[in-house]
């Protein structure tokens, strides 16, 4: 048994003779060992899979409506770069799989209690439209159902860019599940910053005008939703703040904005600028994604994270059940000691 | 009903009875930590049974615990805790008495009138004398199994025991309950990629046997049977130990109404849950999924949304060159 501080990395602080009231920023741990287990996924596997999931959905919106308002290249480019991201995306996902042959099973049947199963199937719906519209789009044939594909990829592109979001928040990490008010808005935010930073690294300035306004509306969206996860989850958000995940997560605010701003600013009239801005929106939505994977991957292998805030709901729970009845068997909450 | 009375007695009576232990009751374990004594003979039991492969061979210096913790490779863990608080705390001083004591006598046979010995043992070293908590960890096989309801590919399933097992033939490795386990139960084997974890027996289940880990404990620590009869036994031992005077104890996993919808395995501690590396309050993460979609809905909404601003705010491009594409109806 080990009691640790909260704040500190020191896990075996010697407490010998000590018999004070346990403090609040103390919990207690089984050796320090983590209490949930860390599934064998590669970060550049499964943040690849946010970030090119997000990319594509958001790009086929910017598709269909360059294709709607007469933009023909960024329609185009965002077409192409949504089948590529799909594809990409799935390629990452069966590669996590380790024998390509088991994705098969991931199609066996549809279960609305997986997301990992509805976004399977979603992305088998998704994949064929994107890939139909860019197509259409490259060889001029079929141009009729070429614009319904592209509609229809744009219709199913918000849901595969924020799927994911949830594909996270369904499981026991703190920094993902009680995230999952927020985890959304971020992913939306980040994949329309990416989508925008590609349209913007690729669209002539004539076109590039809604490109720049969606990489200011992705970035102020995914700026605040992070904000009021990282304000809403107590002790948990420390997993977004501390080591790798943390550093991620201030990459991603500092390129984000930067590549927004610079790009609402001179992105109009500069294209070395407007490909500068969209790189650094790019860039930013890549370490979002990375940062969001590790920071459920520090939250899982950290006990703190587990049992610190259940045992702030236990109290908060046994203390509305005080009011209601006195306890029979309230427990001697003797403080914890070191093993010897 | 001979599958389910969980003595170890063959089903009677061939394929008929087989089709009777489709509607049986709910089984499960119920480890009583009190009678623990860390022989480890269920880790070993588990592993000859399951045929499971070695789990690292190393010395931790966590007490007598070298397997750390359940992962795919070990289905019953055996956690040891050293502590250097008393047995009995200092409100009950006439009561001291041995919390091992239930080894003595263990199911319960009445009161426990022999107390004298140990209170004078335990009068010897004083109130910081060192207690050696034992209690072996299995998969809790939950009403509510978060593991079960993530599987993209149906290869978790309920058994018509209640259990809850992973079919290996059909795991595609996509490894996604494991951080959905909110107790760290089942993981993926680095080299095969696919998910494993306690079937709690099934294969002798369906022969009417008892688990291996049960069968083998010496102790009785590890009790199988119907879920119903267990927390009754339990509710007992509880009752027992209080009177007894070790009011630490208590049960972690028994209560429908927590959480996971109550634990198929379930278990008698000493001290709170996190000290032996269980969390304290665990919650189906599915329970939220509702409200996730919600909040991925509306996601999705804002974007587009935002994106449609985008647009209506871009007006036309600057020069229009033709029209290389039609608007789309």
């Amino acid at each position: 048994m080990t009691t640790a501080p909260l704040n500190g990395g020191k896990r075996r602080r010697k407490r010998r003779g000590e018999q004070t009231v346990v403090p609040d920023a103390e919990f207690t741990s089984y050796y320090g060992k983590p209490i949930l287990n860390t599934p064998e996924w590669k970060p550049l596997n499964i943040g690849g899979y946010f970030f090119l999931g997000g990319l594509a959905g958001a790009g086929s919106l910017l598709a269909a409506g360059a294709t709607a308002t007469q933009r023909p290249v960024m329609a185009r480019s965002m077409k192409i770069t949504s089948t590529v991201a799909i594809a990409g995306s799935a390629a990452a996902l069966i590669h996590d799989l380790g024998k390509p042959a088991r994705f098969a099973n991931m199609l066996r049947v549809l279960k609305p209690t997986s997301p990992m199963s509805v976004g399977s199937w979603l992305l088998a719906a998704y994949g064929p439209l994107a890939g139909a519209a860019a197509v259409s789009d490259l060889t001029g044939v079929l141009p009729r159902a070429g614009h319904a594909a592209t509609a229809g990829a744009a219709l199913l592109g918000p849901a595969v860019a924020t799927y994911t979001a949830v594909l996270a928040s369904d499981t026991a990490a703190p920094a993902w599940h009680d995230g999952y008010r927020e985890l959304p808005f971020v992913f939306a935010g980040s994949a329309t910053a990416a989508a925008a930073g590609t349209a913007l690294l690729t669209a002539p300035l004539r076109e590039n005008r809604p490109a720049r306004h969606a990489a200011l509306f992705g970035a102020g969206l995914e700026a605040a939703a992070t904000h009021r996860l990282e304000s809403r989850l107590g002790i948990v958000a420390e997993t977004y703040r501390k080591g790798l995940a943390g550093r991620l997560m201030r990459s991603a605010k500092v390129l984000t904005a930067a590549g927004a701003l610079a790009g609402a600013a001179a992105g109009g009239r500069n294209r070395g600028l407007a490909a500068m801005s969209g790189a650094a929106l790019l860039a930013g939505s890549v370490c979002t994604r990375l940062g969001v994977f590790h920071a459920g991957r520090a939250a899982l292998a950290d006990p703190k994270y587990t049992v610190v805030p259940q045992r702030e709901r236990l109290r908060a729970r046994e203390a509305a059940q005080a009011t209601m009845a006195t306890p029979s068997t309230d427990h001697n909450h003797a403080p914890p000691t070191e093993p010897t | 009903m001979a599958a389910a009375d969980g003595t170890g007695t063959a089903a009677a009576g061939g394929t008929g009875t087989r089709e009777v232990t489709a509607t049986v009751e709910r089984m499960g374990f119920f480890t009583d930590t009190s009678v623990c004594i860390g022989c480890k003979a269920c880790e070993v039991a588990c592993k000859e049974w399951n045929a499971i492969p070695e789990d690292g061979m190393e010395l931790t210096g966590m007490s007598y615990d070298n397997t750390q913790g359940l992962g795919a490779s070990t289905w019953r863990h055996v956690a040891f805790i050293e502590q250097s608080k008393p047995v009995v705390p200092k409100e009950h001083p006439g009561q001291h008495q041995h919390q091992g004591d239930g080894a003595q006598s263990p199911q319960g046979e009445g009161p426990q009138d022999d107390a004298d010995v140990f209170a004078l043992a335990a009068q010897g070293s004083g109130s910081s004398e060192l207690r050696w908590l034992m209690s072996s960890d299995v998969c809790k096989h939950c009403t509510h199994a978060a593991c079960l309801d993530v599987c993209p590919t149906g290869s978790l399933f309920r058994t018509e025991f209640g259990t809850v097992v992973v079919q290996e033939d059909i795991c595609n490795g996509c490894g996604y309950c494991v951080p959905a386990c909110p107790y760290g139960v089942i993981e993926q084997r680095p080299d095969d990629g696919r998910a494993f974890k306690c079937t709690l027996c099934y294969d002798r289940l369906g022969e009417g046997q008892t688990p291996a880990c049960a069968k083998a404990c010496p102790t009785e620590s590890i009790q199988y049977g119907p879920l119903d009869e267990l927390r009754e036994r339990a509710a007992d031992r509880v009752e027992e130990l209080h009177r007894a005077g070790v009011p630490d104890a208590r049960l972690y996993g028994h209560d429908p109404d927590d959480g996971v919808g109550g634990d198929g395995a379930f278990f008698l501690l000493l001290d709170e849950p996190e000290v032996y590396g269980l969390p304290p309050d665990p919650v189906v993460t599915t329970r939220d999924l509702p409200a996730m979609w919600k909040q991925a809905g509306a996601a999705a909404l804002t974007l587009l949304g935002g994106l449609a601003a985008a647009f209506a705010t871009s007006g036309k491009p600057k020069t229009t060159r033709g029209s290389f594409t039609r608007r789309r109806p």
